[in-house]
């Protein structure tokens, strides 16, 4: 397979994703059975790709290579664009692949192979330090996860939200975050310029 | 509709726990940094959440500006990374435990 098929193949998958997200997502209009069985299979998806997304973080975190992890992290990912699908935000499911999986990844890929003397070298903890992370971990999780589930979800939701698309968010964002924007942009200028130094600096 | 407002909030609960984790318990500076990245996730996750659950666009865009921020921190991240790691030839996060500041 060459690569402009395997690009043009993932470009479909892409716009595929962006134009079906909402279709499925919604469900049919108007109550009925249809309704009720969208809405189950909605909450059915979300548990399914959430349950993905952690147990695919909880292998980035506990993995001991390193290529193994950005794998993982890849996973968790995709399963994290899918829910973005369910959450009606299909620009920033796209975005998440292009940018995160994308771009992210092989700059990590990359970072991995200019170190790749230690990529196979494991760097041990100790067991002191593996408790420590392993009891705030699941101290901020209880914590969390008690401070959630004392919160009564049914009140006040705003009624029926009108499907946020790509055209309402690019208007937010060149009117209401029009400085934030611009600033960004500077901000990944000034990132770039400042990785390119980096990268120089250690030449001589 | 259904309400996925909190099933959001336990699953990026979820994801930022096994990050905090992650980040404290490993020593591999790449390392550190992916567990960062998984929390960066579980945050997203919960402005795109709220973002839907108030009708707004506010919580897209702010999502959108934390993935730029994210890519920004990956970009500068690696390339101290690789920088250290040809100073020292290590990527054991205690070899430089001797800056102090």
């Amino acid at each position: 397979m060459t690569g402009s098929n395997r690009l043009s193949i993932v470009a479909a998958v892409l716009v595929w994703l962006a134009r079906a997200g909402p279709v499925w997502a919604r469900g049919p209009r108007g109550p009925g059975p249809a309704d009720w069985i969208g809405i189950e299979l909605e909450a059915v998806m979300f548990y399914l790709l959430g349950g993905l997304a952690a147990v695919c973080a909880v292998g980035c975190v506990l993995s001991s290579r390193v290529v193994r992890m950005a794998l993982f992290l890849f996973g968790a990912l995709g399963a994290v664009a899918g829910l973005y699908l369910l959450l009606h935000a299909n620009f920033l499911a796209a975005i998440q692949l292009i940018v995160y999986a994308g771009g992210t990844l092989v700059v990590i890929i990359f970072g991995i192979m200019l170190s790749s003397a230690s990529a196979a070298a494991r760097y041990r903890a100790r067991p002191a330090e593996k408790a420590a992370g392993a009891a705030v971990g699941l101290l901020l999780l209880a914590g969390l996860v008690t401070a959630v589930g004392r919160i009564d979800w049914s009140e006040g939701i705003a009624a029926a939200p009108s499907a946020p698309t790509v055209d309402g968010l690019g208007r937010a964002l060149l009117t209401t975050y029009l400085v934030p924007f611009e600033l960004s942009s500077v901000l990944l200028l000034a990132v770039m310029i400042g990785a390119a130094w980096l990268a120089g600096s250690g030449r001589k | 509709m259904t309400d996925l407002t909190g099933a959001c909030m336990l699953t990026g609960a979820l994801l930022f726990a096994v990050g905090v984790a992650g980040f404290l318990a490993r020593r591999n500076l790449i390392t550190i940094f992916l567990s960062t990245e998984v929390m960066f996730q579980g945050v997203i996750l919960n402005l795109v959440g709220f973002g839907l659950r108030h009708g707004q666009l506010t919580g897209q865009a702010f999502a959108l500006f934390l993935i730029v921020t994210a890519a920004v921190e990956a970009g500068l991240a690696l390339g101290l990374v690789v920088l250290l790691f040809r100073r020292s030839g290590t990527l054991d996060a205690e070899a430089w435990s001797r800056m102090r500041g």
